[in-house]
């Protein structure tokens, strides 16, 4: 199948979501910066925060504009469960409410978890320089 | 040198010891590192797209390999070098999902490989997926009583 290049580097999308992404980790270096929190507590903030925008339908919004610059940031992640979650409630109801949103992550944490442990396996322990 | 005595004595120690980082310039590596990041993933979903992959199929794939490789490079120590230069541009992508379960796993492979590797694995990646997925489950809830995702500002 022919690859139309002119369309996969479209230079406006690109700076879009080059913009959006970069934007979105400034608030998280900031967070880092003047703030006590953890990294742990930073990734919950931010998952839970996109939750939120998503089912608000507000974070649908950024999506549109920046495209994978919303979606690849852990808020992505957060606004992709929620945005499965109320789907499957128009699909199945009550039970949509529990399979749909872990159903639309299901790639992204099925994949941490394999890759996750297989990168594990393979690695070297860290040698402590001084 | 003298034995640290009240905790304000150690606080001005610490403030004395830690000079503020430079926040101007981390914000600064933290978003064009987070950009170039998302940038590749935007670059990744266009070409999926025009393989004939729909919107929901071409962010899964896209996350999959940025996933992939992240876990891949945190194996091979090359992440952590990227991620004391970046700060939050390597975190905040999915990219900083795989580093947090990968660095732990690690560091405890001495443990062995179910409770050490497969255990530690969740150390930050477990508060992730709860608050993620309770999230989206009190999101569902509240979609299914109310039947709308607009905000209503009263």
């Amino acid at each position: 199948m022919d690859i139309n290049w002119a369309n996969v580097f479209n230079w406006m999308s690109l700076l879009k979501c080059f913009v959006v992404g970069g934007l979105i980790c400034i608030i998280g270096q900031i967070l880092i910066d003047k703030t006590k929190l953890t990294p742990a507590r930073i990734l919950v903030i931010f998952v839970t925060t996109g939750a939120i925008l998503g089912g608000l339908g507000i974070y649908q919004h950024l999506v549109d504009f920046g495209g994978a610059g919303a979606t690849v940031p852990l808020t992505g992640f957060g606004y992709n469960l929620a945005k499965g979650a109320i789907e499957g409630v128009k699909e199945s109801g009550l039970v949509g409410v529990f399979t749909g949103g872990v159903k639309a992550a299901s790639g992204g944490i099925a994949a941490a978890v394999f890759f996750g442990y297989l990168a594990s396996l393979i690695s070297k322990p860290k040698m402590k320089k001084q | 040198m003298n034995p640290i005595e009240t905790k304000q004595t150690y606080q001005e120690y610490v403030d004395k010891k830690s000079p503020n980082s430079p926040i101007w310039k981390n914000c600064f590596n933290a978003f064009w590192v987070g950009g170039l990041i998302c940038t590749i993933g935007q670059i990744i979903m266009n070409i999926c797209k025009e393989r004939g992959f729909d919107q929901t199929m071409s962010g899964t794939i896209v996350s999959i390999i940025l996933i992939g490789l992240s876990a891949f490079l945190t194996g091979l120590n090359i992440f952590n070098k990227i991620g004391k230069f970046a700060g939050a541009g390597s975190l905040i992508p999915i990219s900083g999902f795989a580093n947090s379960i990968v660095s732990p796993a690690m560091e405890y492979k001495s443990e062995g490989y179910v409770m050490g590797v497969g255990g530690k694995m969740f150390t930050v990646a477990g508060p992730v997926l709860v608050f993620g997925i309770s999230a989206s489950i009190i999101v569902g809830i509240v979609y299914l009583i109310f039947n709308t995702q607009s905000m209503t500002l009263v």
